[in-house]
């Protein structure tokens, strides 16, 4: 197992001269040993090309690669001892279960009663330990992955494990039981676990840390608990979360924020320096408030969203939408109605130039 | 357009897909079809549409009978999972193509105005295939609505999007279906989506329709298990209980003091959405112990699976919150937020709506 160190970007071309001609702008980031992390990010945000580069597939164009402080940029992923998971089964349908998961160490010349002691500990893991003489031909797609999954973990030896959204052959009622055993792995082989998806929710279950991506920058690491309550990127604050973080454009002026043709009086719990800044709120943090009251702004509801649970109240005021996740009973809200809604509190955010600030 | 369904059946080789069915979905309004993969929501549009004849019923439009008429005859826009646009033509001009096929004036302004509503007028000189996904399936979705039809059938548009982007053209339908009159079907899986469509809901299991209407109304009274469990995610906690002189008896667990309609029921199954299930407890709440499985986080809540002496739950608690694998836990619920259903599965109690939370 290693620690494992980025200092790199990663161009499409010579001479890279704006933003737009990185596959992943310069960035450092470090990998404990034994952690386990998810990069998370919509398509193209480069999560892939940053896995690739840290299992030896993608040479960075500039920058180096750490394992242990021992330079590996130009080391193949067998020198650097790592073993990957990919979205599709990878397994030999010819062999049984116990086979499989035996290959990666047979390579490896593992004495035999040793493959098969760990062999029984991976299989009795993931619940496969009935199935072993079974052949792989005849198993369903998730019970393939789920030799994939051990295939990538069968190794005590290896740097890191790298997993390429290895459940979207899963059926969605099996997820959360692959994503568990997943955890209870890492709990108990302590191995290191690198997770790329685009799915906040396997991302949040699964990792102590997500790297959030987008365009190529990793704009915020942190726990499932920072990425929503202080998302340290408008970003992270959009893309965590459904509906995703509210935002409006303002200007304090000496504790009265003035935005979307209102003022907001700012308690005084939230003290701001003057200037332009970018409210941000989450939709569970917006309540409905009194009139004129500290931190609430007075608008128009445009939507009311019964979701089972909670309801879902959009309201407008010049061009400006935000979004609160109420109660049940705020169901008895209409379209048209009249708000004051408490967007300024404890859980509230301000940016300047994407990034947070107070 | 009033499209009305009666007596559907649909029969392939020795095969049922749809099992005798009548359903008139709302004039003007969006009905959402909602089931698993398999319930028959493809089958049931296609029978909408005239792309399929079925084995026996009648489909009418406005009073006529409209049974065996091809799609060709009939005034129907669909959009599907994949996104189907014409790969040689610009987007403009897989826009104008419904447009231009009715000898439409104004053609170009039409565009414009469809492409302005779907956010894709930057757009307008590429072709297809130089879009993104999202952007694809934005492009159907303005050459459906160009088309104008009264009927609009949409078989899960967003499935192949990422949940950021869905989230986003989900709101803009959403709007564009308010604002027209067309009748809108909408299919799929999600028992989110459909809430958030809002309009009305049919729900679909293995070829059968198990109940129609409002949105809201079908997911807070769920007429049987059977729509309760297509219609939650996560799924419902269901529970074996039994009639008890004061209440309902919990197997292995508490009481509850419920007022039962009359039931020859002895055996009863007791269901519980996993948002009525808290960490502090209120007045008159139950107490369920147990250990932590999984804690799984979207940022918006923390589904909490967990074991119990009655058997496995699921608790959905708003925002982050972090449980160790095997942790024990203690959850609360209020017993008059709990459904039950008799031994045939079909409703006995649901929950007040606006009280008790």
């Amino acid at each position: 197992m290693a620690r494992i160190e980025l200092d790199l970007a990663h161009a499409y071309r010579a001479n890279p001269q704006q933003d737009s001609d990185y596959a992943l702008l310069p960035l450092k980031m470090t990998f404990e040993d034994g952690g386990a992390y998810a990069l998370l990010g919509p398509s193209g945000c480069g999560k892939t090309t940053l896995l690739n580069i840290m299992s030896g597939l993608v040479t960075p164009s500039q920058g180096v690669v750490r394992f242990d402080g021992k330079d590996v940029t130009h080391a193949t992923p067998q020198q650097r001892n790592i073993a990957q998971v990919f979205q599709f089964p990878v397994i030999y349908d010819t062999m049984t279960v116990a086979e499989n998961l035996a290959f990666p160490l047979r390579n490896r010349k593992m004495p035999a009663d040793q493959i098969k002691k760990r062999v029984g500990v991976i299989a009795e893991m993931l619940e496969m330990s009935g199935q072993l003489n079974q052949r792989a031909a005849g198993l369903a797609a998730d019970a393939k992955q789920k030799i994939s999954l051990g295939r990538g973990l069968v190794r005590p030896d290896v740097s890191a494990v790298l997993f390429d959204e290895p459940l979207t052959v899963i059926d969605p009622h099996l997820k959360w039981q692959l994503r568990r055993k997943l955890k209870q792995i890492h709990h108990e082989l302590k191995l290191t676990l690198i997770y790329v998806t685009h799915d906040q929710v396997e991302a949040l279950t699964f990792a102590e840390q997500v790297v959030v991506m987008t365009r190529g920058r990793a704009v915020q690491v942190g726990s499932a608990a920072d990425l929503f309550e202080r998302p340290s990127h408008t970003f992270v604050g959009h893309f965590i979360g459904s509906p995703g973080m509210n935002f409006l454009p303002g200007r304090n002026a000496d504790g009265d924020f003035h935005t979307a043709g209102a003022v907001v009086a700012l308690p005084r719990s939230r003290p701001l320096a003057n200037g332009e800044f970018k409210l941000g709120v989450r939709p569970e943090y917006v309540s409905l408030a009194a009139a004129k009251s500290e931190g609430a702004l007075p608008m128009t509801v445009t939507q009311v969203q019964d979701v089972g649970t909670h309801v879902i109240v959009s309201a407008a005021r010049e061009g400006h939408t935000i979004k609160a996740r109420l109660a049940a009973d705020a169901a008895q809200l209409a379209v048209g109605d009249n708000v004051w809604l408490q967007v300024v509190g404890e859980h509230t955010c301000f940016y300047q130039n994407e990034e947070i600030v107070a | 357009m009033q499209l009305t369904l009666e007596g559907i059946s649909k029969k392939v080789g020795p095969q049922t897909w749809l099992y005798d069915m009548s359903l008139a979905p709302r004039s003007g309004a969006v009905t959402v079809l909602l089931g698993a993969t398999q319930a028959g929501k493809t089958s049931l549009m296609r029978v909408m549409a005239g792309l399929d004849t079925p084995t026996a019923g009648q489909v009418r439009v406005d009073g006529v009978d409209v049974t065996g008429v091809p799609v060709r005859a009939r005034n129907v826009a669909m959009v599907y999972q994949q996104f189907i646009n014409y790969p040689s033509l610009k987007v403009r001009d897989n826009i104008a193509s419904p447009l231009k096929l009715r000898g439409e004036k104004n053609v170009e302004q039409r565009v414009h105005e469809l492409a302005a509503k779907l956010h894709i007028e930057m757009f307008l000189d590429r072709y297809p295939a130089e879009l993104s996904g999202g952007q694809q399936q934005r492009v159907a979705l303005a050459r459906a609505l160009a088309k104008g039809a009264p009927l609009m059938l949409l078989d899960e548009p967003l499935v192949n999007l990422d949940y950021k982007l869905r989230e986003e053209l989900r709101d803009e339908l959403t709007a564009l279906f308010a604002a027209g009159d067309s009748t809108v079907i909408y299919a799929t899986t999600e028992p989110g989506e459909a809430l958030l469509l809002g309009g009305y809901t049919a729900v679909l299991d293995a070829g059968e329709l198990l109940q129609y209407g409002p949105t809201a109304e079908v997911f807070h009274a769920p007429q049987s298990i059977r729509v309760a469990r297509a219609f939650s995610d996560p799924p419902m906690n269901l529970l074996a209980a039994s009639v008890a002189p004061m209440g309902v008896q919990m197997a292995q667990g508490p009481l509850l003091p419920l007022a039962l309609p009359p039931t020859k029921s002895a055996s009863l199954t007791v269901g519980m959405r996993a948002s009525a299930l808290r960490v502090r407890a209120q007045e008159g709440d139950v107490t369920l112990v147990g250990t932590v499985e999984l804690a799984e986080i979207s940022g918006t809540d923390t589904f909490v699976h967990f074991e119990t002496p009655l058997g496995e739950l699921v608790a959905q608690l708003t925002g982050v919150h972090h449980f160790d694998l095997g942790q024990p836990c203690t959850f609360f619920f209020n017993p008059a937020q709990v459904y039950v259903f008799d031994a045939q599965g079909m409703l006995l109690l649901a929950p007040v709506r606006g009280k008790g939370r």
